[in-house]
């Protein structure tokens, strides 16, 4: 490496902690606020280490808003949609790229098609129709279409599918006698796994972080998400412009997020390049 | 004879199994996608408070968009938010190129500016309306300590509310097209740099005429998401602008369709408005995949 260049990557250094510093600023400035007291968080100028030091704000916050019931219901639905929902998902993807049968461009062009439609335009008839139901304040409405599959899971199981099923395996399979649906059982699903682990990656960031869907849909309390909880607590639970403790409710919403994408970032990068962004 | 029987039953039934396999999706398709997409067109055309029953009035819904001046704000201010996808565009290839070398620490650094895209859009809106606040935020004390000056009333002045928006926009989605720069980056084969570097081609020469025009494809494609994700922000202004914000100067247009649908339960005039929008997106879209063939270079 000549000098030239080592002086550049230092610049680059340099500008990309600075850069990271404002990234993480915001959380900094978070989670000090959220261990000030109320009188203290209007200090002029503004304390970087809060001084008194309290952990009040979280523990009063969890006792007044039922966060726990909220962490509940958004795991309820992620769950119930991610394993219903990849596994369809998967078995569509699966006869996408390994089969023939009449209509299929056709079949997979319109489903793609409804990547097109935005959710504000279809949301007021589904809401009507969930309302017949009397599925408005229950997680229903959140939970059964995700298990319809999704076409973004389909079209990127099936990208990853044709390249990596060699045709002539399940071939193989089917003359030793196995049936369609156990070929896709052991062939498919275990060559799959890491676009499946990529897709349950994003899928549960979709969900968990899905405003406007739950907000439509969930009024009481009890089947409330965290987000749509978090969204109402300043009218309904803390003070207005108490802000200690709506930093500390902000950060534990955000903690989980945090946690499962520090644990999980491998199958964030591999999503990006099995997508075929990378190349 | 019998071969050829035996193997059209066969292909026969693999069909069947195919069918079977994509069914669920299908089916779904008709019932969250084509059927509620349907309705809603009927419904526009309607006038309906889900309460007394449901009047056709033909073409009333359109024309009082027409009037509204609701309308006109939310799809100024949705447009007005566009500009955030350049900025980004611009600071995130910035970053991307800086990040693409083999220092220590770099993934460390890129996990760090991919947080604020995973976190959830409602505790981050939270954590910004503090940041914002006039007196008392984070912004305007660096804004004091740096200028000598009072920053704005960021979300309570009409002028204001927007750039804060699109500010708050640029911290969560920079690392996200960061991410994609930098794997357009690494897919670029260096045959072409040590090909200009011999013909003396300057830093800039080859960013600009190597770098930029083989990462197109992936400036397209932020660019198409950005609309299409710009075109349908919500969350952010459900919390920052209550009530659409000063003058109405905060609310989008699915903010806007929102309040409509769920608030005063009009639900006819907020299928209008939102197959609007759709149309608006879908238009938008095509321009952009027509003038793609002009600029986007495929290798």
């Amino acid at each position: 490496m000549n000098r030239d260049q080592r002086f550049t990557n230092l610049v680059a250094y340099f500008i990309l902690l600075a850069g990271s510093f404002l990234m993480l600023a915001p959380f900094f400035w978070t989670i000090s606020t959220s261990f000030k007291t109320q009188e203290h968080v209007f200090d002029l100028p503004p304390k970087w280490i809060p001084d008194p030091f309290t952990f009040i704000n979280y523990l009063d916050v969890w006792n007044k808003a039922p966060l726990l019931t909220g962490f509940m219901n958004s795991a309820i639905i992620v769950v119930c949609v991610l394993s219903v929902g990849l596994f369809v998902s998967a078995m569509a993807a699966y006869a996408f790229s390994k089969f023939e049968f009449p209509f299929k461009e056709v079949i997979f062009i319109c489903l793609l098609g409804t990547m097109m439609i935005p959710y504000s335009v279809v949301m007021i008839p589904q809401f009507i129709g969930f309302s017949y139901l009397n599925w408005v304040d229950t997680l229903l409405p959140l939970i059964v279409p995700g298990l319809f599959g999704n076409i973004v899971t389909i079209f990127f199981f099936r990208q990853f599918m044709q390249g990596s099923i060699p045709t002539e395996l399940i071939d193989a399979a089917k003359i030793d006698g196995a049936s369609f649906f156990r070929t896709f059982i052991i062939i498919a699903l275990p060559i799959a796994k890491p676009a499946i682990a990529a897709q349950a990656a994003l899928g549960f960031m979709g969900i968990w972080n899905d405003f406007l869907g739950p907000v439509i849909y969930l009024h009481s309390p009890e089947v409330q998400t965290i987000q749509v909880l978090i969204a109402s607590l300043q009218s309904n639970y803390i003070s207005q412009a108490n802000y200690p403790k709506l930093m500390s409710a902000s950060l534990i919403a955000l903690a989980p997020v945090v946690l499962v994408f520090f644990f999980c970032q491998r199958y964030f990068i591999e999503s990006l390049s099995i997508s075929g962004l990378k190349g | 004879m019998t071969n050829t029987r035996i193997l059209t039953g066969f292909k026969r039934r693999e069909m069947i199994w195919s069918y079977s396999f994509i069914a669920i999706p299908v089916i779904g398709f008709f019932i969250f996608g084509l059927a509620p997409l349907m309705s809603s067109l009927v419904l526009s055309f309607m006038d309906w408070d889900l309460i007394t029953p449901a009047k056709w009035n033909g073409t009333e819904n359109y024309k009082e968009m027409v009037l509204d001046e609701k309308f006109y704000k939310s799809l100024y201010n949705t447009f007005y938010l566009l500009i955030g996808i350049p900025i980004g565009m611009f600071f995130s290839l910035l970053l991307a190129i800086l990040m693409n070398r083999k220092l220590k620490g770099i993934s460390f650094l890129r996990t760090i500016y991919y947080i604020p895209v995973i976190s959830p859009i409602i505790a981050v809106s939270l954590l910004w309306q503090w940041l914002l606040n006039y007196d008392y935020g984070l912004i305007n004390d660096w804004i004091w300590k740096i200028f000598g000056i009072q920053g704005p009333n960021w979300l309570g002045d009409p002028n204001w509310i927007k750039p804060s928006f699109v500010l708050m926009g640029l911290w969560g989605g920079i690392g996200g097209t960061m991410v994609l720069y930098l794997a357009g980056l690494q897919a670029i084969s260096s045959v072409y740099y040590e090909a200009a570097e011999v013909d003396g081609a300057s830093r800039w020469h080859r960013l600009r005429y190597i770098t930029f025009p083989l990462l197109s494809p992936i400036h397209f494609f932020v660019v198409v998401m950005g609309i299409i994700g710009t075109f349908q922000s919500f969350s952010q202004m459900y919390i920052l602008a209550t009530d659409g914000g000063p003058e109405y100067s905060g609310a989008t247009i699915v903010f806007y369709i929102f309040s409509e649908a769920f608030k005063y339960f009009n639900m006819g005039y907020a299928s209008a408005v939102a197959w609007v929008l759709g149309i608006l997106i879908l238009i938008l879209t095509l321009i952009q995949f027509k003038l793609s063939k002009r600029w986007v270079y495929h290798e």
